[in-house]
């Protein structure tokens, strides 16, 4: 399969959050207001100008503390159940780049609440954020205009421990399926989150949810599933849509 | 650092203690990841479980101000075990070595103590020589007064039980650290330390940094590849400008500030130049008087002549024994005692000790002019907490300073190695280079001179050679030149001549005649008629090594690892042959690899000599005789500690530190029940003056926080996220506590003693939201040799405070 493919390697990351600047600077995303909550995770959460964010979590097990940081993004599906289903409410503002593969949304375009929504709840990943003021959507962009310009997305180019990677998604599943074969050796419970149906592939080394609650979906053929059907019956719903 | 940034990822234990290196030093995991790819094991000593720790293999907690004991385990655990890498030992340190009879050891003091004076008579631990001067030695490390046995008895104190009990650390986990490092004991198994400000900012920092190096030689690491003791400095460019000579003690390149009592060049000369009657030993620093000349000479140009001692009489001088560091600069600043005070690039109001009183002291000022990015705490001091401002007379001047893209010149890493930048935009508004602003200064100053003839003492600023400017612009590679140094006249050495007006090749060719003139001997070679070596960027490697030497420059004359004729065998065959630094080539009589460190053979061959080139004796010091809190690491309590008797000694403290008496402290003062040290954060700049504008970096690290274990928290009835109270007898901050299972509780002499930390990173001015600088706690003590402040082990309280009104709602921008 052709297009561009994120590897992020959690056993490589220091959560010194150079992505997280680093992508806010590059779409030039202002910087929100946040207090100290307790934790180092700042923000709190990702939002229509966060497009990246460090996830910090500690755990406590016999006695041994694990300190595991989730550099969450989009995953940018191959088959992107947000697209199909922007589509189907008739949205034609979130779209697949073709040579890329990227899932781009156009945050210009106003998403009604309701709407947003479902297209939110469709997203295994939780990824989908929606400004209340302009009622437009956003997430990551993989930095499309830089790609196109033979340039490395922002995160990447900032990552200073290989924790971000990216290039063709052959190269990078290589990558990603070399770290694994070693990582297993150490690791047991070593594995590539939902590689095959992804174009941003965590690489962690514990269970997906002690990073993050939505590091992982558990059957991915239910998602390819719910996206084939949307893909289906969308154009009967763009025309219940539109004589309704 | 011995080594380099990129020689980390070769090493196959990475000790990091005394450093959050994935937090302060992000770009460094690089490297320290690359040595775990590799295999190599990576282990982080801190108080609490940092980012750094959990990317470790081994974990190993312990309180604050107790490295030395640690470390001396870890001596004692190799020496116990026979664990020495024997052939070094004997031949590259001074545990052969015999010390003379007057040197003693009881009760947590060394020979020669004078309580009064709170200093030792270090000639009572002076080693035993021969009839030639040459030191005694016995190669098989038997005779009861050399320096292996001596050791061995100072650290046989330091036992499992012991360690466990000052420092806190569980014996399991110090059996594991030992057992990892000691593994490098091998000649083909490398280990590295790396240290940073939690190592130094202790009164015993010196001695911390000591009791590594010990270690290292011990395990013979020191001048390998993936070896070394590694100072991640705690600024990108704090190694330049600690070249250069910030400091009081020093004047550039290393050479001692000059003293009132060394009246004549001669004097000077006489005291600071080694003599050794050891024939095997290079005594590098017996060539001072000729750095010393070429300086004066780049200082006074033409006015220096040998008639005027080179014009060394210009030169500012200390008093004998003054003490013109940090702390003291500021208690006599609070006494009144400066009219005017030029701050350049820093904040004091933030980054001192015992801030409040810095503060104050600002107030005792005539003026004050700060040059800097933007506003800060120091500048606006008049403005901020518990000032009245109608009651201060200090009259303020800012002046923008530009930032490091708008302007040209070389930065130093660690690594010592110099790395030229350009200017990418002009600076922004009025704003001006720092060294154009000196620049302008002393053009400034120097006309005033001229024009009042009766200035006291004008001769330091009127014979000042300044040429560096073209059109009242200061041209940064003048400077650099000047600092490489050039011929005064044509010269004849050798077969070679040089001509008047070239650059120097480098140092060794430097003369103490007159005949050539350097800003900086240590920086000879980074600016030759080959061109801008800083600004080389061919990253061509040494074949057996990761280091780089076609790229930048690195002091001195671009060797990238010191002491590296100490990673060969008596015969000049490297230790480790998979990454050798240096090899001799027997057939072509000359090494091959790294600049060595001198030309001469390996020692044991014809005309060796001993790999220590800087050290008198030319081997690397065991026993410290030089230091002033004694020849071995003691253990000794931070000057606030949370236990009455030191378990190792009737000696609390170290006996040698300067003692503030007119200062607040508080040690087992249940009012201060918890022991408190300071940090940073990744996100924010030292006092966080350059990064607390940017709203990138405040959305990520908004406020004061104080993090502090789960326990601490339930004993104080604190919630995790909620705004606390630290005090301490200086000052108190609020803070939001983050509880977190990262920070345990120590067992420390059978009682539990909890922890905590803050970062200094915040100040009243920006964000208004964000709180206080934790230096308004830290105590006014430091290091009994560098005076650098115990910013790292102090005593606090903590207690709940009523929710905040004013604390603001988090809000994104959208959901």
């Amino acid at each position: 399969m052709a297009g561009k493919t994120f590897l992020v390697d959690t056993t490589k990351c220091t959560a010194c959050r150079g992505c997280q600047v680093a992508c806010k600077q590059w779409n030039k995303n202002p910087g929100t207001k946040t207090i100290q909550r307790g934790t180092h995770q700042n923000p709190e959460d990702l939002c229509f100008s966060t497009f990246k964010l460090v996830r910090f979590s500690e755990m406590e097990e016999k006695g041994k503390i694990n300190w595991y940081f989730f550099a969450d993004q989009c995953r940018h599906c191959i088959e992107p159940p947000c697209m199909y289903t922007a589509q189907g409410l008739g949205y034609k503002s979130i779209i697949r780049d073709e040579k890329t593969g990227a899932v781009l949304f156009d945050p210009k375009v106003k998403v009604k609440a309701a709407d947003f929504k479902t297209i939110k709840d469709s997203c295994p990943w939780n990824i989908p954020r929606r400004d209340e003021k302009t009622e437009g959507i956003a997430k990551c962009t993989m930095c499309i205009d830089r790609i196109r310009e033979g340039l490395l997305p922002a995160c990447v180019k900032a990552c200073p421990t290989g924790t971000m990677n990216f290039g063709d998604r052959d190269k990078i599943l290589d990558m990603a399926q070399k770290s694994l074969k070693e990582l297993k050796a150490v690791y047991p419970k070593a594995k590539l989150l939902n590689a095959e149906i992804l174009r941003t592939v965590f690489l962690v080394v514990d269970d997906p949810q002690k990073y993050h609650k939505f590091a992982a979906v558990d059957d991915p053929t239910a998602i390819t599933r719910i996206a084939a059907i949307k893909k289906l019956i969308q154009p009967f719903v763009s025309l219940s849509r539109f004589i309704g | 650092m011995t080594n380099s940034w990129t020689d980390i990822g070769v090493s196959d234990c990475v000790l990091i203690m005394g450093s959050n290196a994935a937090e302060n030093h992000p770009i460094a995991m690089k490297w320290i990841l690359r040595a775990k790819d590799m295999g190599g094991k990576i282990i982080s000593v801190d108080p609490r479980f940092t980012k750094t720790s959990a990317k470790a293999d081994i974990f190993a907690p312990l309180r604050s101000g107790t490295d030395i004991t640690f470390l001396g385990g870890i001596i004692k655990y190799i020496l116990d075990n026979d664990l020495i890498q024997k052939d070094y030992v004997v031949n590259y340190t001074n545990a052969a070595c015999i010390v003379g009879q007057k040197y003693d050891f009881k009760d947590g003091l060394f020979s020669g103590y004078n309580p009064d004076k709170r200093a030792y008579d270090r000639a009572m631990w002076a080693f035993e020589k021969d009839e030639k001067g040459i030191v005694k030695t016995d190669p098989t490390l038997q005779h009861k007064r050399c320096v292996y046995q001596l050791m061995k008895k100072h650290y046989s104190r330091y036992d499992l039980d012991t360690v466990s009990s000052i420092t806190g650390t569980p014996k399991e986990d110090l059996i594991k650290v030992y057992e990892a490092y000691a593994a490098t004991r091998k000649p083909d198994k490398v280990g590295t330390m790396l240290y940073a400000m939690g190592w130094t900012q202790h009164t015993v920092g010196s001695q911390n940094i000591r009791a590594a190096s010990i270690i290292q030689l011990l395990l013979g690491n020191v001048g390998m590849a993936g070896g070394g003791v590694n100072a991640l400095r705690g600024e990108s460019n704090v190694q330049g400008i600690t070249d250069q000579a910030l400091l009081f003690h020093i004047i550039p390149g290393y050479n001692p500030a000059v003293r009132s009592s060394d009246v004549s060049l001669a004097k000077y000369n006489e005291k600071n130049t080694p003599k050794t009657a050891e024939p095997k030993s290079v005594n590098w620093p017996q060539h001072r008087p000729k750095y010393i000349a070429s300086f004066l000479k780049s200082m006074y140009g033409a006015n220096a002549t040998k008639d005027n001692d080179f014009g060394y009489q210009w030169l500012p001088k200390l008093d004998d024994g003054q003490n013109a560091s940090w702390m003291f600069m500021f208690d006599e600043m609070h006494k009144g005692k400066f009219s005017g005070f030029i701050c350049l690039g820093m904040n004091p109001a933030c980054s001192s000790p015992n801030a409040n009183h810095t503060r104050e002291a600002l107030s005792k000022l005539d003026w004050l002019v700060d040059i800097d990015i933007f506003e800060n705490e120091t500048s606006t001091f008049w403005k901020g907490p518990g000032m009245d401002p109608k009651k201060i007379k200090t009259e303020v001047f800012l002046f923008p300073a530009s930032m490091y893209v708008e302007r040209e010149g070389s930065i130093t890493d660690s690594g010592r190695m110099a790395q030229w930048r350009y200017k990418a935009v002009e600076p922004a508004g009025e704003s001006k280079a720092d060294g154009q602003i000196v620049h302008e200064l002393y053009m400034k100053v120097k006309a005033l001179y001229e024009k009042d003839k009766k200035g006291v003492f004008p001769d330091p600023i009127l014979k000042l050679k300044w040429d560096y400017a073209a059109d009242g612009k200061l041209d940064p590679h003048l400077v650099a030149k000047e600092i490489n140094g050039y011929w005064l006249e044509d010269k004849t050495i050798g077969d070679k001549t040089y001509k008047e007006g070239t650059l120097v090749p480098a140092f060794p060719l430097l003369q103490a005649d007159g005949s050539t003139s350097c800003g900086n001997w240590i920086y000879s070679g980074s600016y030759t008629e080959a061109g801008n070596m800083m600004a080389r960027r061919d990253k061509t490697p040494v074949a057996t090594a990761n280091i780089f030497p076609k790229w930048g420059f690195a002091w001195p004359v671009n060797r990238r690892i010191l002491y590296n004729r100490a990673s060969v065998d008596l015969q000049g065959n490297p230790w480790d042959p998979k990454r050798a630094v240096i090899t001799w080539d027997a057939a072509a009589k000359k090494w091959v690899g790294d600049v060595p460190d001198g030309p001469p053979p390996p020692l044991g061959l014809e005309g060796g000599r001993l790999p220590f080139i800087m050290k008198p004796d030319g081997v690397a010091s065991i026993f410290g005789p030089g230091l002033a809190d004694g020849p071995f690491p003691e253990h000794y309590e931070p000057l606030e500690c949370p236990i009455e008797k030191n378990p190792l000694s009737s000696q609390r403290i170290n006996p040698t530190t300067a003692l503030f008496k007119e200062y607040k402290f508080a040690t087992c003062d249940p009012k201060f029940p918890f022991v408190a040290t300071t940090y940073r954060v990744t996100e924010h700049w030292q006092t966080g003056l350059m990064t607390r504008y940017l709203s990138l970096q405040v959305e990520a690290e908004p406020q004061m926080f104080v993090e502090m274990s789960e326990e601490l928290a339930k004993l104080r009835g604190i919630k995790n996220g909620e705004w606390v109270l630290v005090s301490s007898p200086r000052g108190k901050v609020e803070a939001v506590a983050i509880v977190t299972k990262r920070w345990k509780p120590f067992k420390i002499a059978g009682q539990t003693i909890h922890q905590i930390g803050l970062p200094w990173c915040y100040g009243w001015l920006i964000p208004k939201d964000g709180g206080e600088s934790s230096n308004l706690l830290t105590p006014t003590i430091g290091d009994a040799n560098t005076a650098i402040p115990e910013y790292k082990a102090f005593m606090v309280n903590i207690e709940k405070l009523p929710p905040k009104k004013a604390a603001p709602k988090a809000k994104g921008k959208g959901r």
